[in-house]
């Protein structure tokens, strides 16, 4: 197998970077707003975006959560081994916020079918948009995109990508793994 | 580990503790859950469960509902008494029946220990036992052992007398196996009549002082005095037996320690234990019954994650 870096180190804090700005530009000060991250992975993310939002506007109060979709995934028994649950931590209300919802990589769009359900379980937002770190491109298998994108990029779906995060793996990294012919 | 060692839950005795750890870390989830604003997951909408109650219950029957119903799964609720078991069908026969009607799940209590044993061994569908004569009552093992972790942190090296009917009683049995298999000391209480003779082989020991088992115990596990299955006197009277092993204020208060005391229900208030005990602050009665759906909901979950998908 090999790997092609998609974002170095440099660049991937440049995109995150750029990313909080596109989110202050449409949300100000975050008064109405709340972000919350997919788990298990959008969760770094999520961690990353509010530490970069509080250096940039200073010590603003950003409501920040997790959200766990296993209970609410379209392919419960469809897979070899069932997927553990994680913690869902969202100890504000929704109800009438806008909604910034976090992944790190945006590919078939079913992540995103079941975060909006299971999001729903804690009430109506005024506004739900979708932040992700990495698009794949041209691999939806809903009509769902999202409005806030790191980096696009075209890959075959034997293709893999993975995120690397400075305090999991010692890098900040996000590689594009193809299986050898 | 993420699935468990079991196809059906039959009994405690044939699961295992890395299945308890597993059981009561989804169970986790699920208690998140049940607390939301909506208390629905999508997890079983393509299920089919079939509740087949052959003995009484109100406390298992409507938990187990709860968490099916709170698991978007699609329930049949059959009770013995208004069905053709009284007309003579045998269990195979009934439950093959409900069967052939693409149920994918049975939840079943039956008066007969061993009932759900034989039951997997002979029909073709996931089990879980409700309760089974005197035999086990895992789901309510395990709902306790979970209420003793969330309120003492573990139930390692913990204490707990269980008083009463011994011998009657699934409740203590499968409490029993649960309970050592997580590592704490298990002690049984009662008059002698109502103790099995060889119980000490389970690995617990036998306290005939209810006042001496509270004062060595974290937990007392107050068990009903089941006057469904005395047939024969065991005891002289309700009076006698509330004096010697029911559980007052005054004796409470007489111990030097703080405990915790629990009750799987129906309670026989003024006889196993009193009124001013039960709604006090010891008691976790409620709490092991809010945990006893979340539990469910768990058991019923990873067992249909086993299910494969036609």
């Amino acid at each position: 197998m090999t790997s092609n870096i998609i974002l170095d180190p440099i660049q991937f804090h440049l995109t995150v970077s750029r990313l909080c700005y596109e989110l202050i530009e449409n949300h100000d000060d975050f008064s109405e707003s709340v972000i919350i991250g997919l788990q298990p992975r959008g969760i770094y993310l999520v961690k990353r975006i509010k530490s970069e939002l509080n250096r940039i506007l200073g010590e603003v109060d950003i409501p920040v959560g997790t959200l766990d979709i296993t209970f609410y995934r379209d392919d419960f028994r469809r897979r070899d081994i069932p997927i553990a649950a994680n913690k869902t931590e969202i100890d504000f209300i929704i109800e009438d916020k806008n909604v910034i919802l976090v992944d790190d990589v945006f590919y078939t769009g079913r992540s995103l079918r079941a975060g909006l359900d299971a999001m729903l379980a804690f009430g109506r937002p005024k506004q739900v948009e979708m932040l992700t770190l990495i698009e794949r491109k041209y691999s939806r298998h809903f009509p769902l995109q999202p409005d806030y994108i790191g980096r696009s990029v075209d890959s075959l779906s034997s293709q893999r990508v993975e995120v690397e995060w400075k305090e999991l793996n010692g890098k900040d990294l996000v590689k594009l793994y193809t299986i050898d012919a | 580990m993420s699935e468990l060692s079991v196809d059906h839950l039959l009994g405690i005795k044939q699961i295992t503790k890395e299945d308890i750890e597993l059981i009561f870390k989804t169970t986790d989830h699920f208690k998140d859950v049940i607390n939301r604003p909506i208390k629905k997951v999508p997890s079983l909408r393509d299920i089919t469960i079939a509740n087949l109650f052959f003995e009484n219950s109100t406390r298992t029957r409507i938990s187990f509902e709860l968490a099916e119903k709170r698991l978007s799964a699609d329930i049949i609720n059959f009770s013995a008494s208004s069905s053709s078991v009284k007309k003579g069908e045998t269990l195979i026969d009934t439950v093959n029946n409900i069967l052939s009607m693409k149920v994918d799940m049975i939840v079943m209590r039956h008066p007969e220990p061993g009932a759900a044993v034989f039951l997997s061994k002979h029909i073709n569908s996931r089990i879980i036992n409700a309760g089974d004569g005197t035999h086990e009552h895992p789901t309510q093992a395990l709902l306790d052992s979970y209420s003793i972790r969330e309120k003492l942190g573990d139930v390692k090296g913990k204490k707990v007398l269980i008083v009463g009917d011994i011998i009657h009683s699934r409740v203590a049995l499968s409490n029993i196996y649960a309970l050592n298999m997580q590592g704490a000391k298990v002690c049984v209480c009662g008059p002698p009549t109502l103790i099995p003779k060889h119980i000490k082989e389970l690995g617990v020991e036998v306290e005939y002082d209810l006042k001496k088992g509270l004062e060595w115990c974290d937990v007392a596990m107050m068990l009903r005095i089941q006057m469904e299955r005395q047939n024969e006197r065991l005891f002289p009277s309700l009076r006698e037996y509330a004096m010697l092993y029911g559980l007052n204020k005054e004796l409470l208060d007489s111990i030097k320690k703080e405990i915790i005391v629990m009750h799987p229900g129906p309670i026989n208030r003024g006889v196993e234990i009193t009124s001013d005990v039960v709604d006090s602050k010891h008691a976790i009665i409620l709490d092991q019954v809010e945990n006893g759906v979340a539990i469910r909901m768990a058991i019923l979950y990873l067992l249909a994650s086993k299910i494969e998908r036609a």
